[in-house]
C-alpha cells in the first residue's frame, strides 16, 4: 500500500526483464510488460467484470482450491487495486467470443486493443528479489500427494484456514468436506532431501507449521495435533519462547521422527514411522499437512541469464558472508528469499540493506530525478466565513448504489445545517470527478468537505490531495464510511442500509464543521549519524552511512574496533572473517566522514528525531556531538555460565577459544583422541532462556574444521535440536560422512561432565535409542554458550526504548520495521537485536543505515497534523500525559515558575492518550479534537431525539 | 417488532476499523444497527465520550481497539 503510493515508486506489474546493460550508475534494463486489458488508471475496483465473467477458471491464488473468473483481481488488497483479464482463459481474447465486461465496465477501462510493450529503463542500480518457487513434486508424490485428496500442503491449508479464503476460514478435508479431528504436519518435505536434490533447511517450515496448527486449532478447538520434525529449527528472535506457548496452549504432540512414507487405509490416512527408541508404529490421521520447503524463483536461470549473476548449486542467488546482499555482478543487489529460504523479518532486513546499497552507489545523483507535489497556497480568506460544507454521495458503480439509495441520501445530506451543496457521484475517486470536485470547492467557496464513499484507511489521501489542488487545508475533510462498512455487509438490508448511512453523513458533517486547519508539520534533520557499538555490524552500519555521504560519529567503548569478530578464526563458507575485519576497519579508519572514538561511552542522549544531543565520554574528557539518528550496535558477549566445569579445567573451553585453540595449533588439541561438543550449555532454558541461533552452525564448522586437520580425532556433538539452517544444512551432512557422531539430548536430561583434578573428563549422556547411558571418552571438552547483551539496559534507560525480557532491543514491529525501535530516529542491528550468525549481522547493519539514512536524505521528518497539542495557559504541570505517553513525545518544561507539558510534534502519533487522560482537557488532538468527536455523538443521537419526540406526541 | 438496538461503535483506526473494512471486503453480514465513530487509537476514548453516547440516547457504546 506505502509503495502503490509513493510517487517516487512505479509498479509495472505482468514485467518481465528482458535484458540488461551497462554499469552501476548506468544501467540499461528491457522490460516486456504484458497486456493487463484494464486500465489501473480507469479501473475502481468495483468488481463488476469479475461478477459477470462467465469464464471459471481454477483460482491459482487460493491453491486451485476455488474457482475464479478470467476477469478478476486475486485479492482484495492487492496492489494495484485493479482488476486484470487472464489472457490464457478469457473467451474474447481465446475465441473471439463474449464482450460482456466491455459493455458492462462503468468506468470503461477495459481495452482488448492492449499489446506487449517494450520499455527500456535508466537505472543506477538493480535490486533482485524474486521470491522463491515451489519444491519438486516428486518431494510431495512421496507423501500420497496427488493419490489421495486428504494429503495436503501446507500453503493449501493457509488459504483453507484464511478468513477469505475458499472456506472461509473452516478447516475441511477435501475428500468428503468433514472436520479433520486428528491432523499430522509432516516437515521437511522437499527440504533437507537429497533425494530430490533440495539438501538445504528451508529455515521457515518448523514455525509456520506451528502457527498454521495454532490457527487451526483457533478455528477447531477440537482437533488432536501431532507434528513430526526431524529437529525443531525455531532459532529466529522469539521463536522458542513462542513454540513452547504454542504447544502448551494446544496441546501438540511434537514427534522427532522423519515419516517415510503414507497410506490410505479405508477414509483415513495411515503414517508408520520410527521415533527415537528404535520401535516402529502405525498410526491413523484424517488429514495430513506437508510442511513444503522453498525453492528458488522459477525463472531462476534466465534471471541469471540476463543479469550475469552466479547461482549456487541450488539455484538461489550466489553470495558471500561478507557481502550477504551483493551479486557477483557490480550494482546488482538481492535481497528475500532469493538469497536463500528465509522469513519475513529477514526478508525485509535484506531489502532494506539491499536499498542501503543501492543508496550508496547512487548517492550523487540524491534528490534529481525524484516527483515532489507542489500544491497551490491555501485561500486563507474560506476560513474566516462560516463552516461551508459539500457533501458528496458516491455510487462506486453498483457497490454502493446497489444497496443504498444514494439519491435519498444526497437529498438528506443537503438538508443539514451547514451544507451548501450536496451531490452524488458515479465514483468519487475517478480522475474527472476529482477535477470537478476542485471547481465545485471553488464555485460554491467550500471550506469542509465530507465524501461518503469508502474507507479513509485507503481514500482519505487521494481527497485531502484534492483539497490541497483546490487550496484548501487537507485536514477540513472528512469521510463517511458508506461501502465498506454499510453496503458490502448490510446487502439484505437495503432500507436499513440507508438510514445507516444517512445517520453516518450526518455525524460526518457535524464532524467537519468543527474541524479547523492543521499546518503538516516539518522538522528539520541534522544529517550526521550516532553509531554506538564498533564491532562488525556498527563499523558496517558507518560505512554505507558515510558512503551514502552523511557524517557518522562511531562510538566504541573498547581501546579497538572489532567486537566478537576479533575473535573468530572460521567460516562455514570457507572465507577468512580477519581478513572481513581487517577490510572492515581499514575503510572505517581511511573514511573521511567516519570519526571514531574509542574507549568512549555514551553518557547522555537528549532530543528527538532529526536533532538528538549526546555527550560522549572519552580518555580526553565529555564532547558535545549534535546527530540526527541513532543507530544501536552495541553488540553483545560471549556467555559464560558456571555449567559443565567450564573454568575449572584448561581442557574445557567454549567454541571461541577452540577456534584460537585449532589456529594456535595447541598441544591440548594435537594430543586430545576425542573431543566432545555440547550445544544449548546455558541456552534454552538454562540461565539463558532463548536459542543463540548460530551456535549449532558453529559447532560443526569447528568439527569440520578439526576432521579436516585431524582426521584420526573423534568428535561428537551433545544437541537437542540441530540448527543448521539454511545452506548450513550442507555442512552438517558434510559433518556426518566425516565421522561426526550426532546425539541427541532432551532438555530435562542434559549430559553430566565430571572433572577429576588431572583426571579425565567424563561426560555421560542418555541414549535416545538404547535408553541407557553413555559413557563418552573426552580429552577435550567444548561447550556452545551462546551470547548475553551487555549494558544494554542502561543505554535504554538513557534512549527511553523497550528492551525484550532477555534484554535485546525491541524493535517497533516484528516484520515491518525489523532495524527502528518504538521512538522515532532510533536503530538497531547486531547482536544488540538478537543472536545471529556474521553474515546476517553485516546484512541487518546494511538495513539500519539504509532506514537510518532516510530522514537524514529527505533533510525533514514531516509529521501529520493529527498529533496532541497542550494548552500551555490551562495545563497545570501534573506530568500524567508525559507518563503515559507510549512513545516519549509529551515532556515537561519550565515556563516561568511553573512545569507545563509540551509535545514533541516529532515523536508524536497522534494516539490520544495524552487528552483522554488530562483532568483539565488541556490537550487536544488534531482532526479528533473532543469537540468534533462530541459533536459526531451528538449527530448520532439527533435524530433518536426527534423520533422519540414524534412518538411521545403520537 | 423485535429490539432493534441503536449501537455507537469507537473504533481505532489500526485495527478494529480496518477489521471493520476487511469484513466489508469479504462481504460478512452483520446486523445493520451500529454506526461508527473512527479514533486514531482507544486510547483517545474519554470516558466522557462513553457517557455522552447514552446521554443522547444510544442502547449501547462498542469500543474496539
Amino acid at each position: 500500500m506505502e509503495a502503490g503510493r509513493s510517487p517516487n515508486i512505479e509498479i509495472i506489474t505482468l514485467a518481465e526483464l528482458k535484458g540488461l546493460s551497462g554499469e552501476p550508475g548506468h544501467f540499461k534494463a528491457t522490460v516486456e510488460v504484458k497486456p493487463r486489458y484494464i486500465d489501473p488508471e480507469k479501473c475502481t475496483a468495483c468488481g463488476m467484470c469479475m461478477t459477470y465473467c462467465p469464464r471459471l477458471v481454477p483460482d491459482e491464488y487460493n491453491e486451485n482450491l476455488d474457482f475464479t473468473r478470467a476477469a478478476r483481481v486475486d485479492y482484495a488488497q492487492a496492489i494495484p487495486t485493479a482488476y486484470y483479464i487472464d489472457a490464457q482463459k478469457c473467451l474474447r481474447l481465446n475465441h473471439e467470443a463474449c464482450s460482456l465486461c466491455l459493455n458492462l465496465c462503468g468506468p470503461k477501462a477495459i481495452d482488448f486493443t492492449q499489446v506487449p510493450e517494450e520499455r527500456t529503463l535508466e537505472v543506477g542500480a538493480v535490486i533482485l528479489a524474486a521470491g522463491f518457487g515451489r519444491v519438486p513434486l516428486e518431494a510431495l508424490q512421496k507423501y500420497g500427494y496427488g493419490e489421495y485428496p486428504d494429503v495436503v500442503t501446507s500453503l493449501e491449508l493457509e488459504r483453507l484456514t484464511c478468513a477469505s479464503g475458499p472456506s472461509e476460514g473452516e478447516v475441511l478435508r477435501p475428500s468428503d468436506m468433514t472436520h479433520p479431528q486428528r491432523i499430522a504436519f509432516i516437515q521437511c518435505v522437499g527440504s533437507r532431501d537429497v533425494t530430490c536434490g533440495q539438501n538445504y533447511c528451508s529455515s521457515v517450515c518448523c514455525m509456520y507449521a506451528v502457527k498454521e496448527a495454532s490457527v487451526v486449532k483457533e478455528h477447531a478447538p477440537e482437533a488432536e495435533i501431532s507434528l513430526f520434525f526431524m529437529d525443531v529449527r525455531t532459532q529466529g528472535k522469539g521463536f522458542d519462547e513462542s513454540f513452547r506457548r504454542a504447544v502448551d496452549k494446544y496441546g501438540f504432540r511434537v514427534i522427532r521422527a522423519k515419516v517415510p512414507k503414507v497410506e490410505q487405509i479405508g477414509r483415513r490416512l495411515a503414517l508408520t514411522y520410527v521415533p527415537e527408541n528404535g520401535q516402529a508404529r502405525r498410526e491413523f490421521f484424517d488429514l495430513v499437512v506437508l510442511s513444503v520447503g522453498l525453492a528458488p524463483p522459477e525463472d531462476a536461470l534466465s534471471i541469471a541469464q540476463v543479469t550475469g549473476i552466479e547461482l549456487n548449486r541450488f539455484r538461489f542467488a550466489q553470495t558471500s558472508s561478507a557481502t550477504p546482499l551483493q551479486t557477483n555482478k557490480a550494482g546488482i543487489f538481492v535481497a528475500g528469499a532469493f538469497q536463500g529460504p528465509k522469513d519475513i523479518p529477514e526478508s525485509v532486513v535484506q531489502a532494506s540493506g539491499a536499498a542501503a546499497l543501492a543508496s550508496e552507489i547512487l548517492a550523487g545523483a540524491r534528490k534529481t530525478e525524484i516527483i515532489e507535489k507542489s500544491f497551490p497556497t491555501e485561500d486563507q480568506s474560506l476560513l474566516q466565513e462560516e463552516p461551508r460544507v459539500g457533501v458528496f454521495v458516491c455510487h462506486c458503480g453498483i457497490n454502493i448504489a446497489g444497496v443504498i439509495d444514494v439519491k435519498a441520501v444526497s437529498e438528506y445530506a443537503a438538508s443539514l445545517p451547514h451544507v451548501v451543496v450536496a451531490e452524488d457521484v458515479l465514483y468519487a475517486c475517478s480522475q474527472d470527478t476529482l477535477v470537478s470536485l476542485v471547481q465545485k470547492i471553488k464555485e460554491y467557496r467550500l471550506n469542509r468537505v465530507v465524501i461518503a464513499a469508502c474507507s479513509p484507511r485507503t481514500h482519505e489521501p487521494l481527497f485531502q490531495e484534492t483539497l490541497r489542488e483546490a487550496g484548501l487545508n487537507p485536514a477540513l475533510f472528512e469521510m463517511a464510511n458508506i461501502r465498506d462498512q454499510c453496503a458490502w455487509v448490510h446487502g439484505f438490508a437495503p432500507e436499513y442500509a440507508t438510514e445507516k448511512a444517512k445517520d453516518q453523513v450526518r455525524m460526518a458533517v457535524a464532524k467537519a464543521v468543527r474541524l479547523e486547519p492543521l499546518e503538516i508539520q516539518r522538522v528539520s534533520v541534522t544529517a550526521t549519524a550516532l553509531v554506538i557499538g564498533g564491532g562488525a555490524a556498527g563499523m558496517t552500519a558507518a560505512l554505507s552511512l558515510a558512503e551514502q555521504g552523511f557524517e557518522v560519529h562511531l562510538v566504541e567503548k573498547t581501546d579497538t574496533l572489532g567486537g566478537n569478530l576479533k575473535r573468530l578464526r572460521f567460516l562455514l563458507s570457507g572465507e577468512d572473517p580477519q581478513k572481513i575485519l581487517h577490510d572492515l576497519v581499514d575503510q572505517v579508519q581511511k573514511h573521511p566522514r567516519i570519526h571514531v572514538y574509542l574507549d568512549t561511552s555514551v553518557e547522555n542522549v537528549s532530543g528527538y528525531v532529526g536533532n538528538f544531543t549526546s555527550t560522549l565520554k572519552g580518555p580526553e574528557g565529555s564532547a558535545l556531538v549534535n546527530h540526527g539518528v541513532v543507530i544501536l550496535a552495541t553488540g553483545a558477549g560471549e556467555y559464560r555460565p558456571e555449567l559443565y566445569c567450564l573454568g575449572q579445567d584448561p581442557r574445557i573451553l567454549t567454541q571461541l577459544d577452540l577456534e584460537s585453540a585449532l589456529t594456535e595449533e595447541k598441544d591440548l588439541l594435537l594430543e586430545a583422541k576425542s573431543i566432545v561438543m555440547i550445544q544449548c550449555a546455558g541456552s534454552r532454558g538454562q540461565g539463558l532462556s532463548y536459542c543463540s541461533k548460530f551456535c549449532c552452525q558453529q559447532a560443526v564448522k569447528n568439527a569440520l574444521q578439526i576432521k579436516n586437520k585431524y582426521p584420526g580425532k573423534d568428535v561428537y556433538i551433545l544437541y537437542r535440536d540441530l540448527r543448521t539452517y539454511g545452506f548450513s544444512e550442507e555442512a552438517y551432512r558434510e559433518a556426518r560422512n566425516q565421522g561426526v557422531i550426532f546425539l541427541r539430548y532432551e532438555a530435562d536430561a542434559p549430559p553430566r561432565v565430571e572433572v577429576r583434578q588431572g583426571g579425565e573428563i567424563k561426560v555421560k549422556v542418555k541414549d535416545r535409542l538404547l535408553g541407557e547411558d553413555l559413557l563418552l571418552p573426552c580429552d577435550v571438552l567444548v561447550l556452545s554458550v551462546g551470547v548475553q547483551t551487555q549494558g544494554s539496559e542502561e543505554l535504554a534507560k538513557t534512549l527511553k526504548v523497550p528492551l525484550t525480557q532477555e534484554g535485546f532491543f525491541l524493535e517497533a514491529h516484528v516484520k515491518l520495521r525489523p532495524v527502528e525501535l518504538a521512538v522515532d530516529g532510533i536503530y538497531v542491528c547486531g547482536l544488540a537485536h538478537a543472536p545471529k550468525p556474521l553474515e546476517e549481522v553485516l546484512a541487518q547493519a546494511r538495513a539500519a543505515a539504509g532506514k537510518a539514512a532516510i530522514p537524514m536524505a529527505k533533510g525533514y521528518v514531516e509529521v501529520p497534523p493529527i498529533v496532541s497539542r497542550v494548552d500551555q495557559s490551562r495545563c497545570i504541570g501534573c506530568g500524567i500525559c508525559a507518563d503515559l505517553c507510549p512513545y516519549n513525545a509529551i515532556v515537561l518544561v519550565k515556563v516561568g515558575k511553573r512545569k507545563k507539558a509540551e509535545t514533541i510534534t516529532a515523536s508524536c502519533k497522534g494516539c490520544g492518550v495524552c487528552a483522554s487522560h488530562c483532568p483539565v482537557l488541556a490537550i487536544s488532538m488534531g482532526g479528533f479534537t473532543d469537540e468534533a468527536i462530541l459533536a459526531q455523538i451528538q449527530a448520532f443521537g439527533t435524530k433518536e431525539k426527534k423520533k422519540e419526540t414524534a412518538e411521545e406526541a403520537a | 417488532m423485535s429490539f432493534e438496538p441503536k449501537i455507537l461503535s469507537f473504533l481505532c483506526n489500526w485495527c478494529c476499523y480496518a477489521a471493520a473494512d476487511a469484513a466489508g471486503v469479504a462481504r460478512y453480514q452483520y446486523p445493520p444497527y451500529n454506526r461508527v465513530i473512527r479514533v486514531m487509537c482507544t486510547g483517545r476514548i474519554d470516558p466522557r465520550f462513553v457517557v455522552e453516547a447514552f446521554y443522547v440516547g444510544t442502547d449501547g457504546v462498542f469500543i474496539g481497539g
